[in-house]
């Protein structure tokens, strides 16, 4: 009887942690700062790393093992100081750029890649002076560049989500997990059969776009002809979103995983800040897939067609226009650009089942502060939040970032409810 | 397979702290859906200044337990006034999108490490319960059959049905009141109550306000019943997991929400006891399921329950069709 009470309680004890806090509390935790050193190929042991946090006391230190490795567990999401003590490493070896004290931003349940390129010491006398902090110029342009990257990427699922809204009237909460889908399905590619990221990455959104029709398809236009009202399939959109995340949770584990490509790469100057040329090629992508999608919603037959069934989808239809088929196109796009906008989230910050969730209350935000419905108002929107989530962090810690975009959120609807390009007929 | 402890576990899930503080928080939201047609999606966050309302009062600033309730209290009206100022003459999808990020800012605040002196950060905060379990009338653990439950946990079950009682009761007396006629009748038709005079957006915050500190009582029940919180617990699928809740138990009905709570938990506590074992115990194949995806799989379920349950049946068990908010404009 004893032995069963103690069972009991074990039993007890797990349901009950892994019911009340297990889904979220335990993956929430696990931030942490990482890399490998290596120097011309071959891993540096020995190497000390210190972290430190805003306030400048210490975080904690890890030495690089044998392989290269080194990691060290932070508290929580914020920005980190990095320095690697440049008098643990071998003879002869040097931080190649100079840069031995990196300032870094963790994100909440990521682990970040901390990139210190060794080469060969130079001769003596050719060092460059760049030992000096940032300037205060340099952060805010850095942060400037930061914000329209994430804007960027927030812009691709914003426009996805507002033409959904716009043309059938869902506020999509499952919109998060078609972003996680495009990370996850690249992640399939590259890391498990072993694609190059590149290739897998345009799969992914092939494979995004084709999850989008396919859920209109089957599931959502099948709600539809049901005469399903607004706010059930909002709700039942929360169910599926619950079904997808834990899908990927059941599939792919609660770590944080990186591509097997381009997971670190040093920055080349611009100017004063430094940035790495994947982010400037995604930058490229980015704004030119959010042009053409444009371009086409002004210019092309099927884009006035979408313009139109947004605006009153029974004209629209008395009008000749399949209503159907316009709101699937615009799932298949969402769906397509979703999974772009997770691809390149899983560049920017290692990929994760709930990245998709993380990300989408700033979506939302994105497409209210945009005016809810209006295409072009999602990508200003989306500028708006990503860059008051990166220069929030000049006056407030880089851990409540978030939560400045969301509190601009609240002050815009308070005082300006359709949003920047909205119309006022549709608040109320 | 023990299926005493199977059985004992699920079977506790009925009535235990847990479901009891799920059906405070789904008694306040039917009050906000069920009845009033208002799309609450941060109901979590009242339950989450209620616990940290009585947590850090009692725990950083040292001030007595019944202080800490009332702070608690208090902060739910406030949460409920800063959410109903600016959203409540809106369309209801922007209430939605408000309530949400206003509950995750909450919680993001709970956890950050700048206010950790006051909030414990992620860790959140422990010892403020000493007041509460002061006043336990038990002394002796109970144990019927395959159940047992120690002392304190008595406690917290015994008081947490006493205010569910109490929260029906109100619930009950309000919505036959014509207070609530109104306030039904601005779910069915918001226009119809505005010609006939009624201050909508009057009425509707008082609906706010009366079922978020409902609300509150479950982050009571749950921070007392644990003895600790913790920012993560009030995130945002704990309220949808509360919108599951209502809409199985029948939202716009007096007893939905318990009964909601009782299934949901029922439901969830076998399975995810009884995975476990079968994984044990070998009757599961590893390469469909390892101990780690039981939990995951507990909540595709919980989706899916939702996802059907508003196709199919949207009146839960014990609705009204005609009484379920689900149109929208």
């Amino acid at each position: 009887m004893r032995r069963a009470v103690i069972i009991f309680t074990a039993v007890l004890g797990f349901v009950l942690t892994s019911l009340g806090f297990g889904a979220t509390s335990a993956l929430a935790a696990g931030e942490s700062l990482q890399g490998t050193l290596t120097n011309a190929g071959q891993p540096v042991a020995g190497v000390v790393i210190n972290v430190s946090d805003e306030s400048g006391t210490s975080a904690g230190k890890a030495t690089s093992a044998a392989d290269g490795k080194w990691s060290v567990p932070v508290k929580g999401p914020g920005t980190y100081k990095v320095d690697l003590d440049t008098t643990t490493l071998p003879q002869g070896v040097t931080v190649a750029n100079g840069r031995p004290s990196l300032t870094l931003t963790v994100f909440e349940g990521a682990a970040r890649n901390v990139l210190f390129p060794l080469g060969t010491a130079a001769a003596p006398g050719s060092e460059p002076a760049e030992s000096e902090g940032p300037s205060q110029l340099e952060r805010v342009l850095d942060l400037i560049y930061t914000g329209i990257h994430f804007g960027l990427i927030i812009a691709l699922a914003a426009l996805g989500l507002s033409l959904i809204f716009g043309t059938m009237g869902l506020t999509n909460f499952a919109h998060g997990e078609l972003i996680t889908f495009g990370a996850l399905s690249c992640f399939v590619l590259n890391v498990w059969w072993n694609v190059p990221v590149v290739i897998s990455a345009i799969l992914a959104v092939v494979v995004g776009g084709a999850f989008g029709w396919f859920q209109d398809r089957v599931f959502w236009g099948w709600l539809r002809t049901r005469r399903t009202g607004l706010i059930s399939m909002m709700i039942i959109s929360i169910g599926v979103a619950l079904v997808l995340r834990y899908v990927y949770l059941y599939i792919f584990g609660g770590t944080t995983v990186q591509y097997a490509e381009y997971v670190a790469q040093p920055g080349i100057d611009l100017g004063p800040i430094a940035v790495a040329p994947k982010n400037l090629v995604m930058d490229a992508i980015a704004i030119v897939v959010l042009v053409v999608v444009s371009l086409a919603l002004t210019k092309t037959r099927l884009g006035k067609a979408t313009r139109a069934v947004s605006n009153n989808p029974a004209l629209a239809a008395a009008s000749g226009i399949s209503v159907d088929a316009i709101i699937r196109l615009v799932w298949t796009i969402g769906g397509a650009l979703a999974a772009l906008s997770g691809v390149m989230l899983g560049l920017f910050q290692g990929v994760n089942y709930q990245m998709g969730f993380q990300i989408l209350l700033l979506v939302f935000a994105a497409v209210t502060l945009g005016g809810l419905g209006t295409a072009f108002g999602a990508l200003l929107g989306s500028l708006v939040v990503g860059l008051a989530t990166q220069l929030s962090t000049l006056w407030i810690p880089t851990e409540l970032k978030n939560v400045g975009a969301l509190v601009v959120l609240i002050v815009i609807i308070m005082f300006r409810p359709q949003g920047i390009l909205g119309r006022r007929e549709r608040i109320g | 397979m023990p299926w005493d402890i199977i059985f004992g576990v699920s079977l506790e899930s009925l009535f235990n702290a847990s479901m009891i503080a799920y059906a405070l928080a789904a008694i306040g939201l039917n009050v906000h859906f069920g009845y009033t047609g208002l799309l609450n999606f941060g109901q979590s966050a009242f339950l989450g200044v209620a616990a940290y309302g009585l947590a850090m009062t009692v725990s950083t600033f040292g001030l007595p337990f019944w202080v800490g309730i009332g702070v608690g209290l208090a902060g739910a009206v406030v949460l409920a006034l800063l959410l109903g100022i600016p959203t409540l003459r809106l369309r209801a999808d922007y209430l939605a999108i408000v309530t949400i990020a206003a509950s995750e800012i909450i919680r993001l605040l709970y956890r950050s490490v700048t206010l950790s002196d006051w909030t414990g950060g992620s860790d959140g905060l422990q010892s403020f319960s000493d007041d509460f379990f002061a006043l336990n009338p038990y002394s002796s653990p109970l144990e019927v059959g395959i159940i047992s439950l120690d002392a304190r946990e008595l406690w917290v079950i015994t008081v947490g049905w006493i205010l569910i009682a109490i929260s029906l009761l109100i619930v009950f007396l309000a919505m036959r009141s014509p207070w609530g006629r109104v306030i039904k009748a601005i779910r069915e038709d918001e226009d119809a109550v505005r010609s006939l005079g009624k201050n909508v957006v009057s009425y509707k915050m008082q609906s706010l306000i009366l079922g978020g500190v409902l609300g509150s009582l479950g982050g009571f029940i749950l921070a007392l019943s644990k003895a600790a919180v913790q920012p993560d617990t009030f995130g945002t699928e704990f309220t949808f997991y509360m919108y599951t809740i209502v809409i199985l138990g029948g939202a716009a009905r007096v007893f939905g929400p318990v009964v909601g709570s009782m299934i949901f938990w029922f439901l969830l506590a076998f399975i995810n006891s009884l995975l476990p074992e079968l994984i044990k115990h070998g009757y599961m194949p590893e390469w469909l399921m390892k101990t780690s995806q039981a939990g995951p799989f507990g909540y595709i379920l919980v989706g899916l329950g939702l996802v059907l349950l508003l196709i199919f049946r949207p009146q839960g068990i014990f609705g009204d069709k005609k009484e379920v908010m689900l149109d929208g404009r």
